[in-house]
């Protein structure tokens, strides 16, 4: 392979802007280039895009969720129907909200950081766009298709993990968990060929002088991210050829009177399953970690520590899958060690806390949108990560499992975390992306009616799950002393509709008449803000050699670099 | 890209151990599996022989190369059909299916994903093999052929991790 960085720079200088024949001129065109694409950062707008549609969708069936069980009694959906709601529900989030929200921010954001021309693979990066895409697709069929011949079973309805028994052919006679398991196998090979693109992109295609060490916090996470992907999806795949094989070929693996074991295919899921959350909520903590120094004034406060954290967040959350299964009867000491492990993951989360405090601490900080997100994020986050340190206790787990308390619990973790991220982001890129500002006012008002309706949905149910609540029931009794807060929580979950609703409108608005924006509106300091908004095709005309952690600095303040001080 | 790889077959593999001795009917694996001299024989020795073609390469000799990455491929291919014959006496001799017990499920699946392993190596090989006949190929290449001889290494590897696990383990449950 040639230089990299040589190429980079030839391209430079070589290229033309706007080459020519790219007018698009009619609708098919569009659907055209879209389709064909291979940049970066359309694929990255496809990604988003697509991400936002699945949003909707699970959002839907979140909200059909808690209009079923805000009252007692009630009919709105049957316990069938409920039960392929919820399943649907936490898929869609996970799988092709929240992972293809992911690989859209690092796919448009990192090559602009890293001041690459492109991904190492475009057309991989066109692959893993469209496998993971119909991946979804695929697993939405199962509402036409799902019936199967014999009309048996809807959407795939054994919950997001989807335990072993109840995936069998006996449990589960029509066709719909074989969309599930195709459908994420498809997903999942997207899922890996990306992360071994934007691996080898980040080593090998970083502009001159950026070393590891000079590399953006946002990158840096991805990276790990990436490793985390490429080292836990494929668990995941090989749990679910071992599930077709099962339910196709008559394979024996968690059944039970074979000898098999149900508990088998739990481990194998988890594996995955937690790592995933660090998949998710990594990318969320690089956008905090570019947010908050931009916003304070300052640069990042610890950034070795942040380096150390992560790869440490990374190495550990390998060893900590049990603490989903504390409940199913392991050795104490088994518990003892993932209980163990589960503190220890805490050590590195909260050195990260305590820098971005330590980065606000005596800033200039401008409460702009972003900020707000962040802010709400830092709050959110710590009270995620307490209740998590609160499950991680075995005595305390056996108690609380599958109770509203862990719904409460991951929610917080992945809509005040995760979600609350990505608009930050939003709000953060969304002019470097289109050239225009999102609205403040605007932006303001979904803040705050987001933030409130996100409260009342999710801080009434860690009380529900003392209460006693069970999650995943389709309805209950009066006279548990449950249905206030249940009410609570619902109406919560519309006004989060309607702060979404907010921030859907000020998209589509800002993106045809907001304020333009310039090539660095919020005076960063890191590279994609050198380029013009939006990056024109070759990303960069020039660029200079970096020498610190922060090139734009440098260039802006030539009297006072910062590599004078690294 | 190896990594991934390696972490799909740990948990085939770690399924097989978890249920071996495991099964409630028979066939048990030590009354049906025989210890796969020849396959390994023919896998083995095909990492000695692509070592060599690359070297032919790498000095410039074509017909070398040719000739050391053919044995390769038919080595590679050897080892597919004594697979192949094993399979066939199980199933028909022996009566164990994917579908028989435990055994069945974790032997076929693990043995297979690695068979297909093979087979896919062995197109890679043949492709190479159809280019550098047509002369597509240059001493210049050889970097992206040590790409295909590491893959067909990591299969090699694998299948040493495959015949303790299934074979010499196995045989004794």
């Amino acid at each position: 392979m040639a230089d990299p960085t040589s190429t980079l720079r030839e391209i430079g200088t070589e290229l033309k802007p706007a080459p020519p024949g790219h007018e698009h001129g009619s609708l098919t065109a569009w659907i055209q280039d879209l389709v064909f694409t291979v940049d970066h950062k359309k694929l990255g707008f496809l990604y988003i895009g697509a991400a936002w549609l699945f949003f909707v969708l699970g959002g839907i069936m979140a909200l059909l969720i808690r209009t079923q069980i805000a009252v007692p009694n009630n009919h709105l959906l049957d316990g069938e129907t409920f039960n392929g709601t919820i399943t649907m529900h936490g898929t869609t989030m996970i799988f092709f909200f929240a992972m293809m929200m992911v690989f859209g921010l690092i796919n448009f954001i990192v090559p602009l950081q890293i001041g690459a021309r492109d991904m190492a693979f475009p057309r991989l990066n066109a692959f893993s766009f469209w496998a993971t895409f119909f991946g979804g697709v695929f697993l939405f069929l199962s509402y036409i298709f799902g019936p199967g011949l014999y009309g048996m079973g809807a959407a795939p309805d054994a919950s997001w993990f989807a335990l072993a028994p109840l995936t069998s052919r006996a449990f589960s006679p029509g066709n719909n968990i074989d969309f599930w398991s195709l459908g994420l196998l498809v997903s999942g090979v997207g899922s890996i060929t990306g992360g071994v693109n934007v691996m080898v992109t980040i080593f090998c295609y970083r502009t001159k002088g950026m070393t590891l060490y000079r590399m953006p916090l946002f990158t840096w996470l991805s990276l790990v991210t990436m490793f985390l992907i490429i080292m836990f999806m494929p668990p995941l795949s090989a749990a679910q050829i071992m599930l077709v094989l099962e339910r196709f070929f008559g394979a024996k693996f968690f059944e039970a009177q074979a000898g098999g074991s149900p508990v088998l295919w739990q481990h194998f899921f988890w594996i995955f399953g937690h790592p995933e959350v660090y998949i998710l909520v990594l990318p969320a903590f690089g956008v905090i970690s570019e947010v908050v120094p931009v916003f304070s004034r300052k640069p990042i406060f610890g950034y070795p520590m942040m380096v150390a954290a992560t790869v440490m967040i990374g190495f550990i959350s390998a060893g900590v899958w049990a603490h989903h299964m504390f409940t199913i009867g392991m050795d104490s000491f088994s518990v003892t060690f993932f209980a163990f492990a589960t503190f220890v993951i805490a050590i590195p989360t909260g050195i990260k806390i305590f820098n971005w405090l330590g980065t606000m601490y005596g800033g200039k900080i401008r409460l702009e949108v972003p900020m707000l997100f962040c802010i709400a994020f830092l709050f959110q986050f710590l009270i995620a990560g307490l209740t998590g340190i609160m499950l991680g206790c075995a005595p305390f787990d056996w108690q609380l499992n599958d109770s509203y308390f862990v719904i409460a619990h991951f929610h917080y973790v992945i809509v005040g975390g995760i979600v609350f991220a990505v608009f930050s982001g939003f709000y953060y890129w969304f002019p470097k992306a289109t050239g225009r500002m999102l609205d403040k006012r605007l932006g303001t008002w979904h803040f705050w009616v987001f933030t409130l309706g996100f409260h009342l949905t999710f801080d009434p149910q860690h009380f529900l799950g003392f209460l006693g609540m069970p999650r995943r029931i389709y309805t209950y009794q009066e006279g548990r002393g449950w249905e206030f807060l249940n009410m609570l929580s619902t109406i919560g979950a519309f006004l989060q509709a309607v702060g979404a609703i907010l921030f859907i409108v000020n998209m589509i608005s800002s993106a045809r008449k907001g304020k333009i924006a310039g090539d660095d509106p919020w005076d960063a300091w890191t590279l994609e803000w050198m380029t013009s908004s939006p990056p024109p095709e070759y990303n960069f005309e020039q660029l200079p050699e970096v020498r610190s952690r922060r090139p734009l600095w440098d260039l802006k303040h030539p009297e006072d670099p910062d590599w004078k001080f690294e | 890209m190896i990594l991934t790889e390696s972490s799909l077959f740990t948990i085939f593999v770690v399924a097989y151990l978890f249920y071996i001795g495991k099964s409630l009917n028979p066939p048990y694996p030590w009354q049906v599996l025989e210890f796969p001299w020849l396959g390994s024989l023919f896998l083995f020795s095909s990492s000695g022989t692509v070592v060599a073609a690359e070297h032919k390469l790498k000095k410039g000799d074509k017909a070398g190369f040719e000739l050391w990455w053919l044995i390769t491929a038919l080595l590679g291919l050897a080892f597919l059909i004594y697979t192949g014959t094993e399979w066939y006496s199980l199933i028909y001799h022996d009566g164990l299916t994917l579908s028989t017990n435990l055994f069945g499920s974790t032997f076929y699946s693990l043995v297979g994903l690695h068979a297909s392993h093979v087979l896919v190596g062995l197109i890679l090989l043949t492709l190479i093999l159809v280019a550098s006949v047509t002369g597509n190929i240059k001493p210049r290449h050889h970097e992206h052929i040590e790409m295909i001889s590491w893959y067909w290494h990591f299969v090699d590897g694998i299948w040493a991790v495959v015949v303790t696990v299934v074979y010499i383990i196995g045989m004794q449950h």
